[in-house]
C-alpha cells in the first residue's frame, strides 16, 4: 500500500494507534457519558447507563483516529503544511494584489447589499455587518499603532473608545454642538487622555505595562458607572443627536434628507451614510498610519518595538516616542467612539467592558502585528463571524428548537484563535513591508528567489 | 588568558601612537568615578582620560567593571560618585570644567567648543547632545527592520528636525524629501564601507554574525559621534574578521573626527589597534599607558595570570623575550 508521498502506510501502527485512542476515549467517556444520574418523580437520584451512546462515541473517535493515521498524517508530513516557512515577500505580493479588491468591495458593499437583500433586508446587512465591522477595523488600526508598531501591549484600549463616545454624547446633549465639530474634539480629548495615562506608565515595559493599562481601562469604566451626576451611571446617556448629512437631518420631516432629495423616506439612507462615514474615517486612519510609517517617527516606533535600549543608545527620546504612539492610537479610538455614540444614539458603560479591549487586541494579534490588511481581515473574521452566528437559524433544525448558536460564539472564537496561532503564529499577514528600499541590491529580487527555491523543491521531489 | 597572548604580538609600528597625538587634548575625562550596586562596589575611584583621535582600550579580567564604566559614560547608569566630562570643538573650554561642576548644569561652552558632564544627562541626551555613540556586547540591532532602516533610525534626530517633528514630513514638503535623500546617501556611504551595500534591503537579523557587528558599528557612526564606545567589538569574530575590524577602526579614527573607546578581551586585537590602554581589576585602575608599557607591566600580568607578587619577574621576563 502506498501513501500520497510514495511512502508505504504502516497499517499495523495505525491499528495500534486506533486501539490506544479507543481505550483512552472509553476510559474518559465511561464516567462522563456511560453513567448518567437523573431524578425520578420520587425525587430520588437514579443511576442510568447509556451503553449505546458510549459505544457510538468511542467508535467515532476510533474511526477518526484510524483515518487520521492512515490518510491525514502522511499527507501532512508530505506536504509539510505545518512547518512551512513563511516566505515574507509572497505575503507582501498577496497584499498588493488584494488591496484594490478589498477597497472596491468595501465601496460597493451597500449597493451589493441593496441589490441582494432589497430595501428592507439591507439595513441589517449594512448596519450589523458593514458598520459594525468597520468600527472594529478602525479600532484595530488605531491599536495597531500602539501594539503593532510601537510594541506597547495596551489592554485598556477601550478606555479611549469610551472617552471618545462620552465626549461626543455629553457635549452634544449639553451644548447642542454638531457631530462634525465634536468629531475632532472627541479625538483630541481621547489623545489627551492617552498622553495623561502615558506619562506615569511608559517607564514600564511588557507585562507590567499591560497590567497598568488594563487597570486604566477598568478605572474609566468604573468612573462612568459611578459618576452618576455627569454620566448618568448604568442608565447611560440616551437620545444623543445623530449625525446629519452636512446639516440635513435624516428624518421624515420636510427638511429631512429624503424629502430634500425627492426620495421616499427610509432609514436605509442614514445607514448607508453612516457606512460611508466610518469607511472614510477608517481610510483616513489607514492613510495616516501608512504615511507615518515612512517618516522618522514611524521608524522610531518600529525600532522601539524591536529594541528599546538600542533606541536610547541612538539618541532617541523613547518617552516622547511612546507618548506619540499612545496619543495617536487613542485619537483614532476617540474618533471611533464618537462615531459609535452618534450611530447608536444611546451609550452606557456596558459597551466598554474589558471584553471589548480583548477583542481589539485579538484582532491586532490575529491580523499580524503591524499589517493593516491583516488587521482588517481579522476584524472581518472576528466581528463578521460573531454576527453571522445570529443568522444560522437552520442549525435549529439539526439540533432542536432550543439551540441558540450565538451561545457558542466564544467557543468558536477560541477555536479559531487556536487554529490561527498554530497555522500562522505571527498572524494572518506576518510579513513586514520595509518603509524604504535602497533597491540597489544586484541580487535577484526576493520573489524571484522564492520562486527559484520552490522550483528547486519541486524538481528534487520529482527526482525522488 | 595567558602570557602567550602578550608575547604573540610583536611590537609593531602600529602600536606606537603618532607623536603629535601624544599631546592631543583629552576628549573624555573620567574623575574619581565610583559605582556601587547596594554593597557591591563595581567601580572604585577610577580616573583616566581618553585623548582626541586615540583608540583607547579598557581592558581587565572578567568582572573588573569595564561594562559598568561604559554604562556610566553612556548614561545608562547614574554613577554613585565622580565626574565624567566630554569635550568637543575648541579645547579651551576645558578651563570651564570646575565652574561647570559647581554650577550644577549639564553643559558649558558655545559653538566653538562644548563641554558636557555626562553623569548629569539621561542616556538619550548623551548621544543626542554630547555625541557619544555606543555598541553592545550582545549585538542590539533592530532585527526585523532592514539594514538601511537600521542606519536611518540612527539618524533619527536629524531627520526628526528636518521633518518638522513630523508635520512637514507628513505634508511631503520638499525640504524633508531632500533631508531624507541625504540621510539615505549617508547610509549608503557607510554600507559601502562595511561591504553590505547589496544586503541593504534585507532584514538586519538575517545577516551573518560578523556583518551584524560591522553594521552595529556603522549604525553608531551614523549618529555622527565625537566618541565611539565599543563593547567587545571582536567578540565572536574569527581571526580574519578581527584583523579586518582593526583596519576598519583605524579607518574610522583617521578619516572621521571620532575618538574610540573600546572594551576588548582579545589581547591580540587590543595590542595591535589601540594607542592607549587602561587596565582595570576589581573596579580599580591598575595600569595606564601605551600597549608597550602595558605589555611589560608586572601588575597587569599578575592580574591576568593570577600569580603572586613574587612570581612576576619570571612572567615579566617571559613576556618580554
Amino acid at each position: 500500500m502506498e501513501g500520497a508521498g510514495g511512502k508505504p502506510i504502516d497499517v499495523v501502527r495505525a491499528c495500534k494507534d486506533t486501539a490506544v485512542t479507543a481505550l483512552i476515549a472509553f476510559g474518559l467517556f465511561l464516567p462522563l457519558i456511560g453513567f448518567n444520574t437523573v431524578l425520578n418523580i420520587h425525587n430520588e437520584l437514579i443511576l442510568q447507563t447509556r451503553w449505546p451512546l458510549l459505544a457510538i462515541l468511542v467508535g467515532v473517535i476510533a474511526a477518526g483516529r484510524f483515518v487520521y493515521s492512515v490518510l491525514i498524517a502522511p499527507w501532512l508530513q508530505d506536504s509539510n503544511v505545518w512547518s512551512r516557512p513563511e516566505v515574507s515577500i509572497a505575503g507582501g505580493r498577496l497584499t498588493k494584489w488584494l488591496l484594490p479588491f478589498i477597497l472596491g468591495f468595501a465601496v460597493l458593499y451597500p449597493a451589493l447589499a441593496l441589490w441582494l437583500a432589497g430595501f428592507q433586508g439591507a439595513v441589517k446587512w449594512i448596519d450589523n455587518f458593514g458598520v459594525q465591522i468597520l468600527i472594529y477595523v478602525m479600532l484595530g488600526w488605531g491599536l495597531n499603532i500602539v501594539v503593532g508598531l510601537a510594541g506597547l501591549l495596551d489592554l485598556g484600549y477601550v478606555a479611549f473608545y469610551a472617552v471618545g463616545a462620552y465626549s461626543y454624547a455629553l457635549l452634544a446633549t449639553t451644548f447642542d454642538l454638531s457631530f462634525w465639530i465634536l468629531l475632532p474634539v472627541a479625538g483630541c480629548l481621547a489623545a489627551f487622555w492617552g498622553v495623561l495615562l502615558g506619562f506615569p506608565v511608559l517607564r514600564l515595559r511588557g507585562d507590567y505595562l499591560a497590567i497598568v493599562t488594563l487597570a486604566f481601562g477598568e478605572i474609566i469604566r468604573l468612573v462612568l458607572i459611578n459618576w452618576v451626576a455627569v454620566t448618568n451611571g448604568y442608565a447611560g446617556i440616551a437620545s444623543i443627536p445623530r449625525p446629519t448629512f452636512f446639516g440635513i437631518p435624516f428624518n421624515a420631516t420636510d427638511e429631512g434628507f429624503a424629502a430634500r432629495f425627492g426620495l421616499e423616506f427610509s432609514p436605509i439612507y442614514r445607514t448607508i451614510f453612516l457606512y460611508y462615514l466610518i469607511l472614510a474615517l477608517a481610510l483616513v486612519a489607514a492613510a495616516i498610519t501608512v504615511r507615518l510609517r515612512r517618516l522618522p517617527l514611524g521608524r522610531a516606533w518600529e525600532a522601539l518595538r524591536e529594541d528599546e535600549i538600542a533606541c536610547r543608545s541612538l539618541g532617541i527620546n523613547t518617552t516622547n516616542t511612546k507618548l506619540t504612539a499612545f496619543a495617536m492610537g487613542a485619537m483614532f479610538a476617540g474618533f471611533a467612539g464618537s462615531f459609535f455614540a452618534a450611530r447608536q444614539g444611546f451609550i452606557s458603560p456596558e459597551s466598554f467592558t474589558f471584553m471589548e479591549s480583548a477583542v481589539i487586541v485579538a484582532i491586532v494579534v490575529l491580523g499580524g502585528m503591524g499589517s493593516l490588511i491583516g488587521v482588517a481581515i481579522a476584524a472581518v473574521i472576528m466581528i463578521g463571524g460573531t454576527e453571522i452566528m445570529r443568522e444560522l437559524d437552520f442549525l435549529k433544525i439539526v439540533f432542536g428548537a432550543d439551540f441558540d448558536p450565538t451561545q457558542y460564539r466564544m467557543l468558536l472564537f477560541g477555536f479559531a484563535m487556536v487554529l490561527i496561532m498554530i497555522w500562522k503564529p505571527r498572524g494572518l499577514i506576518a510579513s513586514r513591508e520595509p518603509s524604504l528600499l535602497l533597491g540597489e541590491s544586484p541580487a535577484r529580487p526576493a520573489h524571484e528567489l522564492a520562486k527559484a527555491m520552490q522550483a528547486a523543491v519541486v524538481e528534487s521531489k520529482a527526482r525522488a | 588568558m595567558s602570557a602567550a597572548v602578550f608575547e604573540s604580538e610583536p611590537a609593531g609600528a602600529q602600536a606606537t601612537p603618532k607623536p603629535e597625538r601624544r599631546n592631543a587634548p583629552a576628549v573624555l575625562r573620567v574623575d574619581h568615578l565610583t559605582m556601587r550596586f547596594g554593597g557591591l562596589v563595581a567601580v572604585k575611584d577610577l580616573s583616566f582620560a581618553a585623548r582626541r583621535g586615540d583608540i583607547t582600550a579598557l581592558i581587565g579580567p572578567n568582572g573588573a567593571g569595564k561594562t559598568t564604566v561604559f554604562n556610566c559614560i553612556t548614561g545608562f547608569y547614574k554613577p554613585s560618585e565622580g565626574r565624567i566630562a566630554l569635550q568637543f570643538g575648541d579645547p579651551e573650554v576645558w578651563s570651564e570644567i570646575e565652574r561647570l561642576t559647581e554650577r550644577g548644569t549639564r553643559s558649558a561652552g558655545d559653538q566653538k567648543g562644548m563641554l558636557f558632564l555626562l553623569e548629569r544627562m539621561p542616556d538619550y541626551l548623551v548621544t543626542q547632545k554630547a555625541r557619544v555613540a555606543r555598541t553592545f556586547q550582545n549585538i542590539r540591532l533592530f532585527p526585523g527592520m532592514t539594514v538601511l532602516e537600521n542606519l536611518l533610525v540612527a539618524q533619527h534626530n536629524a531627520l526628526m528636525r528636518a521633518s518638522g517633528f513630523t508635520v512637514i514630513g507628513a505634508l511631503g514638503l520638499r525640504s524633508y524629501r531632500q533631508a531624507e535623500r541625504a540621510a539615505v546617501e549617508h547610509a549608503r556611504d557607510w554600507l559601502e564601507q562595511i561591504g553590505l551595500l547589496d544586503r541593504a534591503d534585507d532584514p538586519a537579523g538575517e545577516l551573518p554574525y560578523g556583518a551584524q557587528r560591522r553594521l552595529e558599528i556603522a549604525r553608531a557612526m551614523c549618529t555622527n559621534p565625537i566618541l565611539l564606545c565599543l563593547d567587545e567589538p571582536a567578540a565572536g569574530l574569527n581571526p580574519h574578521e578581527s584583523a579586518e575590524l582593526g583596519n576598519y577602526l583605524h579607518a574610522i579614527r583617521d578619516e572621521h573626527a571620532t575618538s574610540i573607546l573600546l572594551i576588548e578581551h582579545d589581547m591580540s586585537v587590543v595590542m595591535r589597534i589601540s594607542d592607549h590602554i587602561v587596565v582595570l581589576d576589581h573596579g580599580e585602575r591598575i595600569a595606564d599607558g601605551t600597549p608597550q608599557e602595558i605589555r611589560h607591566d608586572p601588575k597587569v600580568i599578575a592580574a591576568y595570570l593570577g600569580v603572586e607578587e613574587e612570581h612576576f619577574s619570571q612572567a615579566g621576563s617571559g613576556a618580554s623575550s
